[in-house]
């Protein structure tokens, strides 16, 4: 449903595969240029948030804000009259390097403010920016305001450009869940186009985001957070990241109801955004209850959060069902959007929580949404896969199709599933791999693939809470595992195909 | 009557060939010359060739002052259109139309004069599938035809031998099942009819039609034959139209499974299937029908569009121990030759569709008409109208009726109350009747019978 709807700055003219065209160098330097340009007014509010609270800061962000102006500017005037039209081949190297220049120009006021070596700051920002959550930083508490508000801030923004990128653009590349929504493959609860245009489709889509954080934010405001935890807690939840303004993350209030907040938001976060516009736009909460994915996606939360929670009360590790229930349910949320924010460290509870916990983080959101994870969708058909493949063997003259909801999926869209499963799943151990060869044990190293990978945050082991202890290869590693979890594997593994350079 | 039939396929030549025994005009218009050559040596009718929906095809056909149209070629859109044009260009009283697409007939609004002016739509395949349907959700009946808005059903059987009343005097029935209200209205014993009273003692593979209502069906089928078990699996052979639509009604309470030939078409019927098991390949090989346990099935059904695959996999289901195997045949002399044999039932989309076509075609108010045993016997609803003085029925009761031979009175509505009529029963004006004909001969007797005579006014 998304094909071919048009131009806005990225443009992707219909072309047959078969003709490969160079990657235009020069059209992609000139789109970047525009971009840093545009991306550089994104320290203004953190310069306002320096001066507001008087910390001393406002000058790292000025000169961050030259810095990305001045880049961008350069990028952009010597190619000023580019005006050749992105290929689909560019749509590759455009959605990768921009997660990663963003990566690289977030990272400048963590140089610049708190120090950090470049491997550090480029971590951080990068974690931000996925919306992962990871972080190398001690002593948040301590942290200057301007630099709390840009680290959520940047988060926030990763999750305005997932959801643009999930729903708009990757389906037009081919890859990610959302193009099981393209009419011709399963048109899953019969979408309706949003809008005709990208350019459209993505202001619908951030005014919902928008909206929800609004909300977000009003709602831990009224359950006692600050102002500024609010609107930063509020950042972080509905983009799905994690980032935190206290060490102990949400453990830090100690409040149920701040809790309840952020489990409603964090859920809504992991939505597909495809399904909140509809649910506006028609005034109702039907088309939720339609979405086979969301149905599954509700199952999941609740079936995660009964097991945990049972598991921790036999366990005795809280005082109570109730107690339990709580830390069980925000557990899950968190861990299932990918978000990572904790009331507990997990990685401390009774040993089958933990992998419990790990396996919801692998299954993560919903499609079209900011969490990360396999996604709930590609789950499912996986499921259904696999119970086809017994039904043939009891049957083997029946033909059966996988249906998500009363739609067939196509084989292609199958295939594709499994393949992206299967590539997902060999990266993360490879991953595991690379990590223990840098120097972690097996559950650390585990733990630091789960938490980057499925954009989750916390990790175990050494990797518990906080990356600052590891080597810099390992964060490096990290900030791959990151960027592969962001861009749904293939539209960032497809430029390590030798194929897709050739001429 | 001057007819107009568009399209010569099977129920449009079925529904020419039935009523031109009936002293009607008939014209059949088709694309194709060979059906109408084959149609017009057969048959006193007249034939045109061409478009169905051009109006100077029509008025060749002669649609100025015809009486009633019959659009059944195989697209809805001809269809629709035809009776589009009949209306507004030449005001036809009477359009009738076969539309198939789910999507149209979703929308009753549509089939207005002011929007597309169709009388009456006419739909085979859920006629069909309905008819399947009422066989396999009670077991032991041939044939159960709805009358007086579904009050009362016409159950047709086969008298087995180890059923309670085989061997018996009919009148043992009343004592067997004293609370149930019904009325046999023929025996057909060795393709003879019988008119049965109390004396008439009941034979083993009597051919029984009675008169009950829904719930008490049961109780008389058992009455016949021994114990028929609920259905349970059914397996539907031809994945077609009607394959289709019957496994969509019957998948949430039986356990199906449907055979299709087409690769391409299975796919199809598995994504807008449920819980039906589909299954690729020909009906009739073996290995399939023993790896899928079709040995172990209640219910057979044939329903594809080729009669010969139909009988032979109907048969070869039989023989392999099915307990009921149904065919669909197109061809009526085929259905003389396997029936009640090699095959249980053998169905006849044609007929079953034509009593829906004569209910306008007959003179007189009719409500239903339900064609019979392949188009000899007839069972009809019909409304009596008048007083004492101008109908020869209505202040009557039923012995004073001057009933044709082999005709019956079965059922009358009054109201919201349904009779099973005495010999001193009054009929009333406004009584809706069922009348079963053994003989179809004697139609326009009854026709006559029920007419007001328009001197006495």
């Amino acid at each position: 449903m998304w094909a071919r709807q048009g131009r806005v700055r990225l443009t992707f003219p219909a072309r047959p595969c078969g003709t490969v065209k160079p990657v235009h160098w020069r059209a992609i330097t000139r789109l970047f240029g525009i971009l840093l340009l545009l991306y550089s007014l994104s320290f203004v509010p953190s310069i306002g948030v320096a001066l507001l609270y008087d910390d001393q800061q406002w000058d790292v962000f000025a000169i961050s804000l030259l810095i990305t102006a001045c880049s961008g500017a350069l990028l952009w005037l010597p190619n000023f009259r580019q005006k050749d039209e992105l290929s689909l081949r560019d749509g590759f190297v455009v959605v990768t390097l921009f997660w990663g220049l963003l990566g690289v120009v977030g990272a400048l006021p963590f140089i610049l403010g708190l120090h950090l070596n470049v491997t550090d700051a480029v971590f951080e920002s990068v974690s931000g920016f996925t919306t992962t959550g990871a972080t190398v930083i001690y002593g948040i508490d301590q942290l200057p305001y301007s630099i709390l508000y840009h680290r959520q801030q940047i988060q926030w923004l990763g999750g305005m450009g997932i959801i643009v990128l999930a729903i708009a653009i990757l389906p037009l590349l081919g890859v990610g869940g959302m193009q099981l929504y393209r009419a011709e493959a399963s048109g899953v609860t019969k979408h309706e186009k949003m809008t005709p245009r990208i350019a459209q489709t993505a202001r619908v889509l951030w005014l919902i985001y928008l909206g929800l954080t609004i909300a977000c934010a009003l709602g831990f405001r009224l359950a006692g957070m600050s102002s500024f935890d609010a609107i930063g807690h509020a950042f972080a939840t509905v983009a799905t990241g994690g980032f935190s303004t206290h060490d102990a993350s949400i453990g830090h209030f100690d409040s149920p109801a701040i809790e309840l907040v952020a489990i409603v938001f964090m859920l809504a976060g992991g939505a597909n955004f495809a399904i909140h516009f509809m649910a506006w736009k028609r005034h109702s909460l039907s088309p939720y209850a339609a979405d086979p994915e969301i149905r599954g996606y509700a199952m999941i939360f609740a079936f995660g959060t009964l097991f945990v929670a049972a598991s921790l009360y036999w366990a005795g590790a809280y005082s109570g069902s109730l107690e339990s229930l709580r830390h069980g349910a925000f557990q899950v949320a968190s861990i299932l959007t990918s978000t990572g924010f904790g009331t507990a460290t997990f990685a401390d509870w009774p040993l089958h929580i933990p992998l419990t916990l790990v396996i919801l983080s692998f299954t993560g959101g919903c499609a079209g949404s900011t969490a990360g994870g396999i996604k709930v969708l590609r789950i499912l058909l996986l499921g259904k896969l696999g119970f086809r493949q017994l039904f043939h063997l009891a049957h083997p003259r029946a033909i059966s199709v996988v249906k998500l909801g009363n739609r067939a999926v196509s084989e292609n869209v199958l295939f594709s599933v499994w393949g992206f499963y299967v590539l997902y799943i060999i990266t993360s151990l490879l991953l595991t791999v690379a990590m223990m060869a840098a120097g972690l044990d097996l559950e650390s190293a585990f733990g630091a693939v789960v938490a980057t990978i499925n954009l989750l945050g916390p990790g175990l082991g050494e990797v518990a809470t906080n990356f600052a202890t590891v080597d810099p290869v390992v964060k490096w590693l990290g900030v791959f595992g990151m960027l592969v979890g962001r861009l749904e594997v293939f539209t960032l593994l497809i430029l390590f195909v030798p194929a897709f350079w050739r001429n | 009557m001057k007819i107009i039939i568009l399209g010569a396929g099977q129920v449009g030549s079925t529904v020419a060939q039935s009523l031109s025994g009936e002293a009607n005009e008939i014209t059949v218009v088709d694309r194709m010359p060979g059906l109408l050559k084959e149609l017009q040596d057969r048959l006193d009718i007249r034939t045109v060739v061409g478009q169905a929906s051009h109006p100077d095809v029509l008025i060749e056909a002669g649609i100025e002052d015809a009486d009633l149209i019959l659009a059944v070629t195989n697209s809805d859109e001809t269809n629709m259109v035809a009776c589009q044009i009949a209306h507004s260009m030449f005001h036809t009283p009477t359009r009738l139309a076969r539309v198939r697409a789910p999507d149209y007939l979703v929308h009753p609004e549509l089939f207005v004069p002011d929007a597309v002016p169709v009388d009456v739509l006419i739909s085979p395949e859920e006629l069909v599938t309905t008819f399947v349907q009422h066989l396999i959700e009670q077991p032991g009946a041939l044939q159960i035809l709805d009358f007086l808005d579904k009050r009362v059903q016409l159950v047709a059987l086969c008298a087995e031998n180890g059923g309670p009343l085989v061997g018996k005097q009919l009148r043992n029935l009343g004592y067997r099942l004293p609370k149930v209200e019904l009325r046999v209205v023929a025996i057909f014993r060795r393709d003879r009819a019988i008119v049965p009273d109390g004396e008439t003692v009941i034979e083993a593979d009597d051919e029984i039609f009675f008169l009950a209502s829904r719930r008490d069906i049961h109780a008389v089928v058992a009455a016949f034959r021994p114990i028929d078990k609920p259905y349970r699996r059914i397996i539907i052979a031809g994945g077609g139209n009607i394959g289709k639509r019957l496994a969509e009604m019957l998948e949430s309470r039986y356990r199906v499974k449907i055979v299709e030939r087409d690769a391409k078409r299975c796919r199809n019927l598995a994504a807008s299937l449920r819980r039906t098991i589909v299954l690729h390949g020909d009906a009739s090989d073996l290995s399939l029908a023993k790896g899928e346990g079709f040995d172990q099935a209640d219910v057979y059904c044939a329903v594809s569009n080729d009669d010969e695959v139909n009988i032979l996999s109907a048969m070869l289901a039989k023989r392999m121990g099915v307990r009921k195997s149904l065919a669909i045949i197109n061809r009526s002399r085929y259905v003389d030759l396997v029936q009640g044999s090699a095959l249980d039932i053998a169905l006849s989309p044609a007929q079953i569709t034509i009593g829906a076509i004569l209910t306008h075609i007959r003179r007189g108010d009719f409500v239903a008409v339900h064609s019979l045993r392949r188009g000899a016997a007839e069972a009809i609803e019909i409304v009596a109208h008048g007083d004492h003085k101008t109908s020869r029925v209505v202040g009557r009761c039923i012995d004073e009726l001057t009933l044709p031979e082999g005709t019956t009175v079965g059922a009358i509505a009054r109201n919201a109350q349904v009779i099973f009529p005495q010999r001193d029963t009054v009929i009333e004006s406004e009584d809706h009747i069922v009348v079963f004909l053994a003989d179809k001969g004697k139609i326009a007797e009854v026709e006559k019978l029920f007419q007001v005579a328009v001197t006495y006014i």
